[in-house]
């Protein structure tokens, strides 16, 4: 019977001729490389011996390896063949997204006793923007998202993808390198009352500038002045400072003022889990009822996307949080990553300065996080890649986590040759 | 003086109004009162409860030791194979630790080693499709999130394409093709070839295996000419292979109806637990354009994961390649594997046996024995299930799905006490 068919099969094949061979796919034209992460596919391809990776915003030891924190490695030890591998529920790890507020909200926040704020797990900061960004669809479908310019690209493909529209508003301030404060305020002035502001609490990407207390008071002021929705992405909380209640000061201002906020937590760089997935979106809402409802509907819109997340991430941040030891050891931890990269920065301005730059770079140590905006230019950027083999994306920004006391000469002298006839 | 005013105000309903502010100016600088601002969400309802997975939830509120879970397709906690499954997973958990692995991004598209084996599994390693290169493949989010790729590609690319599922399936409200018979409890071959037939350049999403809800998988020779029909009408066919192994407890035969479509060279889409794949065609004279398809297709599917999630998640796919990249690990996760739906062969028979037994009314259940999988349709209806649950605390769909994964031969003949009762009883 088989051989018959099979017979059948090919007669009708030669009949048909290429139609039915013919691929779906050919018109499928190939996306554009991410520009972030096709900094890193370069680098890996170059084999110069001298190459320097500026690019990703992943932290490096000062011998430019990946680290992988104590607290973590402990963790695993005590989770490793133990855990059974059950699915979490939708909303995910509930032992995780309790620790994960208390982080952003404090220890003792009022709305988390009256359980005013719905949360759940995330994919991530990208998964939790991503989320948030549907759910803004689903409910305020005609409402629009300011975004800063620059921000982190991916920002743009996500509320593109959920379909919500995009505006921008001002930030950086390219003559300073620092921020626009006044356009910052014209712009949220202007906006239509009622729009979604995504903001980024602390560690600006790509620029690492952030508004000062006094200023984010007054954001405050004027975002609630106009009834926006302020959306804050936060994905470096304890890298900026070193310390995780320094680095959450927008939003307790914001808290404090009364905004009922939206939040992208993640455990990517401040808890090294890159590769896990971690993190948590969370809605603060007028009251426990209205959060019960909220975060079912973010459920349902998750169950479509990968019905839950992951386990392994979740088990390991709420093992370290949960245990005062491990917690005690992790802010020790981030505290001295965000201190290598504090004194990074102020070596390579001090090593520009000492080449006797024509430039100022006090920039770069005023900018905070990982990133600095240089202010390089593509057409610079592109000569430090072709020439000196070192690699950062087109924006000019440098992550600082990949400078090292071995490299910080190096790039300085490079940085210098391509700009000192700017 | 720098004064501030503190205090709650309760806005009114209106969420856009400016009222309720004070503030005080002074040295430059603003100060505000504290307020409670009506939330932009407050028109959100409740969302219903997931019809699976809230299931569990109801399960767990339940304090009657007689409850049963057979609603969520996951394996029943106290068996003895996923003890073995633990252990495995320890072995290779603890081959991760001693290589002290890091926890860098994944790219994209996901750890390669992972997207090698889960190929090679799907298709074989000797399989020409993947000799030539001529697959796709994406690491995703278990099988929800390879689907929603796969949905995600097709919405770009084919923006009026139709998508044809089998009636019952996995909770997706597209258009539909005759597959369950209630009658025989059995598969409607005859309506779902019908149904296929419709207009070409659809999208048919099949089971690969152990069809999920109903167990109900075609034939060898029923395979084939589901393949010659969706060939006839230059459908694309859709597989949605999330049993594999489980099955028939032989990873081979749970693969063969994707290979038999493979080897007559036909475009697939493949969704595994943990990957997308995309078959593109064989022709010599596409081989080009198939191999730049392919990787076209590749960096369109990452181009969608990004603002979905960036990349996937490292620790799963390290344990899935390294027990399959290990000779010795592999052959054990084989055994269990066997193991695993050998115990569910066993509870259908005991359950079949039970209901034979007790059932007087002379209805033929052999169909349990038929079925394949994880999953048995026993052919209740809601209330019948309403009634499994409120008086037998025994957890299901809606749709008459049991999971038999989560049933012991202990429970055996108590759950065939509460089928006969809401068969014969509840209408």
């Amino acid at each position: 019977m088989r051989s018959l068919i099979s017979e059948r099969v090919s007669c009708r094949s030669s009949v048909l001729g290429a139609r039915w061979m013919s691929s779906w796919w050919r018109n499928v034209e190939p996306a554009a490389k991410d520009p972030i992460l096709g900094v890193t596919e370069a680098f890996l391809a170059d084999p110069s011996p001298d190459k320097v990776n500026v690019g990703v915003g992943a932290y490096r030891d000062d011998n430019g390896k990946p680290v992988v924190l104590e607290c973590v490695r402990e963790a695993e030890r005590r989770i490793a063949g133990t855990a059974n591998m059950e699915y979490l529920p939708m909303g995910g790890s509930v032992k995780m997204v309790e620790e994960t507020l208390k982080l952003a909200y404090g220890d003792n926040s009022e709305f988390i006793k009256d359980k005013r704020i719905a949360a759940v797990q995330s994919l991530s900061g990208t998964g939790a923007c991503r989320l948030f960004a549907d759910f803004q669809n689903r409910f305020h479908p005609d409402s629009q998202i300011y975004i800063p310019v620059p921000t982190w690209s991916n920002h743009h493909n996500i509320w593109r993808d959920a379909h919500v529209t995009q505006r921008t508003f001002h930030y950086y301030h390219p003559g300073t390198k620092g921020l626009d404060f006044a356009a910052l305020m014209d712009d949220i002035k202007n906006a239509p009352n009622g729009s979604f502001f995504l903001l980024h609490a602390c560690a600006h990407n790509p620029t690492g500038v952030d508004p000062s207390e006094e200023q984010w008071k007054e954001i405050s002021y004027q975002i609630k002045a106009k009834g926006h929705f302020p959306f804050f992405d936060m994905a470096y909380q304890g890298f900026a400072s070193g310390d995780p209640e320094r680095d959450a000061k927008a939003i307790r201002i914001f808290l404090k003022d009364g905004h009922l906020l939206g939040l992208a937590q993640s455990y990517a760089k401040n808890m090294g889990l890159y590769g896990q997935r971690v993190g948590c979106l969370s809605v603060l809402c007028e009251d426990e009822k209205q959060a019960v409802a909220v975060k079912s509907q973010l459920q349902q819109l998750a169950r479509p996307m990968y019905s839950n997340p992951p386990v392994h991430g979740a088990l390991i941040v709420s093992t370290i949080l949960g245990d005062a030891e491990l917690k005690k050891l992790w802010l020790k931890e981030v505290q001295g990553m965000a201190d290598r990269i504090i004194g990074m920065r102020t070596a390579l301005r001090e090593n520009l300065e000492k080449l006797g730059s024509p430039l100022s770079w006090k920039h770069i140590t005023n900018q905070i996080g990982m990133f600095c905006y240089s202010g390089l230019t593509p057409e610079q950027v592109d000569r430090l890649t072709d020439e000196y083999h070192i690699y950062m994306t087109r924006n000019g920004r440098i992550s600082m986590a990949g400078v090292t006391t071995g490299n910080v000469g190096y790039l300085a002298n490079a940085i210098h040759e391509v700009t000192k006839s700017a | 003086m720098h004064e501030k005013l503190k205090g709650k105000v309760k806005l009114g309903s209106t969420t856009n109004s400016t009222a309720g502010f004070i503030k005080t100016k002074s040295f430059g600088r603003v100060s505000m009162v504290a307020a409670v601002n009506v939330s932009r969400f407050e028109g959100v309802t409740m969302a219903p409860p997931d019809p699976i997975l809230g299931v569990s939830e109801a399960f767990k509120a339940d304090t009657d030791e007689k409850k049963l879970n057979l609603g969520v397709g996951a394996y029943e906690p106290k068996s003895y194979s996923l003890m073995c499954l633990m252990l495995l997973r320890r072995l290779a958990e603890n081959l991760m630790l001693e290589r002290g692995e890091n926890k860098e991004y994944l790219p994209i598209e996901g750890l390669a080693a992972f997207n090698k084996v889960t190929a090679e599994l799907l298709f074989g390693a000797d399989n020409s499709v993947l000799k030539e290169q001529r697959v796709a493949t994406v690491q995703g989010l278990s099988g929800t999130g390879s689907l929603r790729l796969a949905a995600a590609l097709i919405e770009r690319y084919f923006p009026g394409a139709k998508v044809l599922i089998s009636s019952p399936t996995w909770e997706f409200p597209w258009s539909e093709y005759r597959y369950y018979d209630p009658k025989t409890v059995g598969l409607d071959f005859e309506g779902m070839i019908a149904d296929i037939k419709a207009p070409g350049g659809s999208f048919i999403l099949l089971h690969g295996c152990a069809h999920n809800p109903t167990g109900i998988d075609p034939t060898p020779e029923q395979w084939e000419k589901i393949a010659d029909v969706i060939q006839e009408k230059n459908h694309i066919p859709f597989f949605d292979v999330a049993y594999q192994g489980f099955a028939s407890g032989s990873l081979d035969n749970d693969a063969s109806s994707v290979r038999l479509f493979a080897t007559r060279g036909m475009e697939l889409l493949v969704a595994q637990i943990g990957a997308m794949n995309v078959v593109c065609s064989s022709s010599d004279l596409a081989a080009r354009c198939c191999e730049v398809a392919v990787i076209q297709v590749k960096s369109q599917l990452k181009r969608l994961a990004r603002p979905m999630y960036s990349n996937p998640p490292v620790h799963g796919a390290r344990i899935v390649a390294n027990v399959v990249g290990n000779p010795a690990l592999f052959d054990e996760w084989k055994a269990e594997m066997e193991m695993m739906a050998g115990r569910i062969k066993n509870v259908r028979q005991k359950l079949f046996d039970s209901l034979s037994a007790k059932d007087k009314s002379g209805k033929d259940w052999s169909f349990i024995l038929r079925q394949i999988g994880m999953f048995s349709f026993t052919g209740l209806n809601k209330a019948q299930s309403d009634n499994m649950t409120n008086k037998w605390h025994v957890y299901m769909t809606k749709d008459g799905r049991i999971s038999l994964a989560g049933l012991s031969l202990a429970k055996c003949e108590y759950l065939a006490d509460a089928i006969i009762d809401s068969y014969h009883n509840v209408s």
